[in-house]
């Protein structure tokens, strides 16, 4: 079990209209790993979860999860959408939501539980969200609702998270929040990708990183990717971005 | 004990009644209304032998389903408005609104299609046309979507249209035929409730009864593919599956309801009674149950009011019945309701008028070291630079609230313990949030005022701890003046306030 690393993606390509976004990518996670993903707009990083989770179509490579096709491992996989891809005037909530999470884990036919209701809470408090159970999900500030998603993943009890962009639009104190739950996670040996954008944090907060820019520039612990050639690899020309990496590799030189 | 609950159950059985006669006699007169509106004539309605005269004998013969023939009418329109309110809420909370409208025109080549399989009305037949040509036309929007460039809503418009286009040349052309001129098929345009028959009812029973146990049985799968489908295909919910479920239940749904509602309007049946129950509720549950409630009593409205208007057509009337209860939901919905909304909007500004007034209260008494308790009305509009009257008129305001007394001539004002505190809270959150500004985000002293005015009235406590710990307890503001503290334990609210204890 301990050889089956919980992600291996294999030679993925992926296109939307025919045009690809993703360029035969090979990935192995070790597991109990903080990984980052980094790369410029439009390189394909939410893309890539998407299609790790077999959430789109691909045009070819394969994807396992500890060992498996991805399609039937789904359970251990938990997941973080990005924020806006909901409609928070749903009439749904709080409670509604986080219960959500644990769906997959119930089947078709079975309603949540007493259990389910107090696993919910317990994801609730650790993302100190449950003073908000029961409120409608729209009367929510954007780091409540990006906590709110938190809560409903760690209600999956995964151990293999993909989370799209946590960070995004979210106050500080949420933020810290964020780490210190993506800590516990990693402490606890659940293995995690995380999409972030914002380059001087990402040396920070991740154990590994994976430079994407349609195509995987660089993968591997964060102190070893994080220099200057490889995020110009990975940010081509863009000037503004450069002086951005200029400035965080000088900071850690 | 069970006499007790004798006694409960009694004035409970009254006070359901008394609700019935309040309800009734509001609907009474707005019955009328309609009733006038429809009926020239004195002559009685169609369906049976109807002979009573006034409306409460025919109301009451309507709806106690004791006429056979208007019990299928009156069934068959409650019936149809369960399952457009239930399957209307998902076309809402998933914004696809307009894909019901397209559906319910669509199928109308399928209806005509349907009658010609064996010249009747066969309702078996006209089911599977219409469910067949609703099916085509939700393929043909998705074909339009897939392979060119256009978007669903260009896609839905131009569906909608063409396919109605041949829809009614092949309803006209039946009824050019033979036979065709009694077939009643031109009421599928715009709904008879009393061309419902028994087979009918029957099958909208059936398409009822099954909508609801779908939507009950896969609740949550409905729910978290409506909210967020991306999560649901990540915990591996076949969603395209539930999406095709649900189109199919809608096409049932809009397929039943159209001889009573009318291909035109039948969208409306989806929509506005669980647009009302969305303004009403925050909790998708909740929202189905109330659009179904809303869907059936404006199903029987409509059908009764069809039905005193000498069977006109009965799609308008149920879709007026509903807007009705849209109407009233969004005027009058306890939440997000116009006139709640309007309400708190307007206490909202009572109360910061109010904390203005005591706050110049309070720069009247800064202005001369806190001597003296009272501030007359001639000092108080002078630092408002407004007219005495409007002075008054705050004046009372705080009075009623308890805030100040204004006692023998009522030419000036005595704060209460709670104006007091009131007033220095306000004050203190004006200044504290001034210092705030020109410390922490480096705005220079005269540009603070303005943001400071708003900002006072809308700091809560936790924040207002949060600001004070983190100017290290300042005690003077930009400007130089005191922050005042906040007395927290005072007296009781009723006598004035003897002294201000500030120098």
């Amino acid at each position: 079990m301990a050889d089956t690393p919980p992600l291996e993606i294999h030679d993925l390509t992926v296109a939307y209209h025919k045009k690809p976004v993703l360029w035969g990518v090979d990935l192995v996670v070790p597991p109990g790993k903080l990984v980052g993903i980094v790369g410029p707009n439009g390189a394909g990083k939410s893309t890539l979860i998407k299609a790790a989770m077999g959430l789109m179509p691909v045009s070819s490579g394969w994807v396992k999860v500890f060992g498996e096709p991805v399609a039937k491992n789904l359970r251990r996989v938990g997941y973080v959408p990005q924020r806006e891809s909901v409609d928070w005037d749903f009439p749904v909530s709080v409670m509604d939501v986080v219960l959500m999470g644990r769906y997959g884990k119930l089947g078709l036919f079975k309603r949540p539980t007493k259990a389910d209701r107090d696993k919910a809470r317990e994801c609730l408090d650790k993302v100190k969200m449950l003073p908000y159970a029961n409120r409608q999900i729209s009367n929510l500030s954007g780091g409540q609702q990006q906590r709110v998603f938190l809560a409903r993943a760690l209600a999956q009890e995964s151990d293999l998270y993909f989370m799209d962009e946590p960070f995004a639009g979210v106050d500080a104190a949420t933020e810290s929040a964020i780490i210190a739950l993506l800590h516990e996670l990693r402490a606890a040996g659940k293995t995690l990708l995380v999409v972030h954008h914002d380059l001087p944090t990402a040396r920070n907060y991740f154990d590994m990183l994976l430079l994407l820019n349609m195509r995987v520039v660089a993968f591997g612990p964060t102190e070893e990717v994080f220099n200057y050639e490889t995020l110009q690899k990975t940010y081509g020309g863009r000037l503004t971005i450069l002086s951005e990496v200029a400035e965080a590799v000088r900071v850690k030189g | 004990m069970s006499r007790s609950a004798n006694i409960s159950s009694r004035t409970n059985r009254t006070a359901v009644r008394r609700k019935f006669y309040s309800l009734s006699s509001v609907l009474y007169p707005l019955s009328v209304f309609f009733y006038l509106l429809c009926t020239h004539s004195a002559h009685a309605a169609r369906i049976g032998d109807i002979s009573e005269t006034t409306l409460w004998d025919q109301a009451l013969r309507f709806f106690t389903f004791q006429d056979p023939s208007v019990r299928y009418a009156l069934l068959g329109s409650m019936l149809l408005g369960i399952s457009c309110g239930l399957l209307g809420s998902f076309l809402v909370v998933r914004k696809m609104a307009l894909v019901g409208d397209a559906l319910s025109h669509a199928v109308l080549p399928g209806v005509a299609l349907g009658f010609l399989w064996n010249m009747s009305k066969d309702p078996v037949a006209i089911f599977i046309g219409a469910t067949l040509a609703g099916l085509l036309g939700a393929g043909a929007v998705h074909l339009i979507k897939q392979t060119t460039r256009l978007k669903e809503d260009t896609a839905l418009g131009l569906v909608l249209a063409s396919f109605f286009a041949v829809g009614i040349c092949m309803v006209t052309m039946i009824q050019r035929l033979p036979t065709g001129n009694k077939s009643g098929i031109d009421k599928f345009l715009f709904g008879q409730a009393a061309a419902i028959g028994a087979a009918d009812v029957q099958l909208m029973g059936v398409v009822t009864g099954l909508a609801v146990v779908v939507i009950a049985v896969f609740y949550k799968e409905f729910l978290v593919t409506s909210f967020d489908a991306g999560f649901a295909r990540a915990v591996g919910l076949p969603v395209q599956a539930f999406h095709y479920g649900l189109m199919l239940l809608l096409a049932f749904a809009v397929v039943i309801a159209l001889q009573a509602v009318g291909v035109v309007l039948v969208s409306a049946m989806l929509i506005t009674p669980a647009a009302a129950a969305y303004l009403l509720t925050d909790r998708m549950h909740r929202m189905l149950l109330l659009a179904s409630l809303f869907g059936m009593m404006a199903g029987a409205l409509g059908a009764f009011l069809s039905f005193l208007g000498n069977n006109l057509p009965t799609g308008p009337f149920m879709v007026l019945a509903a807007t009705t209860v849209f109407a009233g939901a969004f005027l009058f919905g306890p939440r997000h309701g116009v006139v709640a909304r309007w309400w708190r909007q307007r206490s909202r500004a009572a109360r910061v008028q109010r904390e203005n007034t005591l706050k110049s209260i309070y720069h009247v008494l800064e202005g001369r070291g806190f001597q003296g308790e009272g501030v007359s009305l001639r000092e108080l509009a002078e630092r408002r630079r407004e007219t005495e009257e409007e002075v008054h008129a705050q004046a009372r305001a705080l009075a009623r609230h308890e805030l100040a007394t204004l006692p023998g001539e009522g030419d000036a004002l005595f704060l209460t313990p709670a104006g007091w505190q009131t007033a220095c809270a306000i004050v203190r959150n004006h200044r504290l949030w001034e210092l705030y500004l020109t410390h922490t985000a480096q705005i220079a002293a005269d540009h603070v005022h303005e943001d400071a005015e708003k900002i006072e009235h809308v700091l809560g406590e936790d924040v207002v701890r949060e600001l004070e710990r983190r100017l290290n307890y300042a005690t003077k503001d930009p400007h130089g003046k005191v922050i005042p503290a906040v007395p927290v334990s005072l007296g009781t609210k009723s006598e004035p306030t003897p002294g201000y204890g500030r120098g």
